[in-house]
């Protein structure tokens, strides 16, 4: 059977590649101890020796538009080509190919069908920076197979907030029943409180710090019913415009169950707030 | 309303360095252009199987004509996508870090919630 050895949830933050490999001169003041404490988290997945990694993100309406939109989408191809024209142009991402792990993408394809997702599928995703920032920031070397999962956390109408957090206790289910003897690790990415494109952006904090200190702690104790119960489509638009994101963070408290996390940290950044979660659900040695 | 082809417009403008410089330079000619050629193309299909009704409203074409990105958020644009594209063509313009963020922040200052609406 297959060892869920890790489920990692974080926010995605397109600026970290830059901010982390600007010279001397032009590196943001934050910047060190943001890396410090990405190369603390980044040590949390390392040490569960995964061998397969299913990263959770959302399409930022690069491949996918409202002329064909999936709630739920899997990717199965053997590579993925990664990150965008206007990607390196916004935030200098640097252009990259992931290996695809296509046994355990057909795998979920098909039981996740059987157990009500009715996903839609791709044989040529080309993501972006929702699956590369979390390879950038946990796994730079970016040398394991994934199987991408797409969410549609910006085109409404959504799925309800227990639709995710489902869709993340069906993946645990899912992969715990996996016949195949292989170290398996969930990476999802989604956000905090955050506003794109209106009048709070980009302020010296995240636009809802107090939305921000509940979500973390929801997350960091495993209280999926708190969140299932303050959260709703509506809600959502109050800390900022796009904190449906947030969506993905429930996706992935539903993967990691009602359990305190094992590894909680954040950083208090200028438009949003950074936060760091693992869980081991076999035990830290597993 | 149209917000499904106005944000058509922004995601094909974005998605093309050509078109970002092009639209930077002549907002009305690109526009234009764009609606008599494009707008009936469909992503995932020849063009001679596009669609043959698409067309922005009136003051979806002078808010997309004029650079209007205070509009295009009223109009229900996707926010997400307007703010990428007019980074694109803006941020350039500006020498302070965040200079044109801050400033197309500003501009929406009028608006609490809710939002409009950007269901398409």
């Amino acid at each position: 059977m297959a060892n869920l050895v890790a489920v990692l949830a974080t926010t995605h933050h397109p600026f970290f590649y830059r901010a982390s490999t600007a010279p001397p001169e032009s590196r943001p003041d934050f910047a060190d101890e943001w890396v410090r404490k990405v190369e603390a988290y980044r040590e949390t997945l390392t040490r569960a020796r995964p061998e397969i990694l299913v990263m959770v993100g959302s399409d930022h309406f690069h491949q996918l538009f409202y002329d064909n939109m999936p709630q739920f989408l899997i990717g199965k191809a053997p590579f993925y080509n990664a990150n965008y024209y206007n990607e390196e142009r916004e935030f200098g991402l640097p252009r990259m190919v992931l290996k695809g792990h296509e046994e355990l993408s057909a795998y979920l394809l098909r039981a996740g069908l059987d157990a009500g997702f009715d996903f839609a599928f791709s044989n040529e995703l080309h993501v972006d920076h929702s699956i590369t920032c979390p390879i950038i920031t946990t796994r730079p070397q970016a040398d394991l197979p994934i199987v991408p999962i797409y969410t549609n956390i910006f085109a409404p109408p959504l799925p309800q907030p227990w639709r995710y957090v489902q869709l993340g206790r069906t993946l645990r289910q899912l992969i715990d029943a996996w016949p195949v003897d292989a170290r398996v690790a969930v990476i999802g990415t989604g956000h905090l409180s955050l506003e794109l494109g209106g009048p709070r952006q980009f302020g010296p904090h995240g636009p809802d710090p107090e939305f921000d200190r509940q979500a973390v702690e929801w997350i960091a104790s495993g209280d999926i019913e708190g969140a299932l119960q303050a959260v709703t489509l509506e809600s959502l638009w109050s800390p900022g415009n796009a904190t449906h994101g947030f969506l993905d963070f429930m996706l992935m408290m539903g993967v990691a169950g009602e359990v305190k996390a094992d590894y909680a940290d954040t950083l208090d950044l200028f438009h949003t707030m950074e936060a760091y979660f693992t869980w081991y659900p076999n035990g830290a040695d597993a | 309303m149209s917000k499904y082809l106005l944000n058509k417009f922004i995601f094909a403008i974005d998605r093309d360095p050509e078109l970002v410089e092009r639209y930077r330079e002549d907002p009305r000619a690109t526009v234009a252009w764009w609606e008599k050629e494009r707008a009936n193309v469909i992503l995932n299909l020849p063009e001679s199987e596009g669609s043959s009704w698409q067309l922005l409203t009136e003051e979806e074409r002078e808010a997309l004509a004029t650079h209007d990105y205070v509009a295009l958020f009223g109009l229900g644009a996707h926010p997400f996508l307007t703010l990428t594209l007019f980074i694109a063509l803006f941020e350039r313009d500006y020498t302070e870090p965040l200079g044109f963020q801050l400033e197309y922040a500003r501009k929406l200052q009028h608006w609490s919630l809710p939002y409009p609406d950007i269901t398409t």
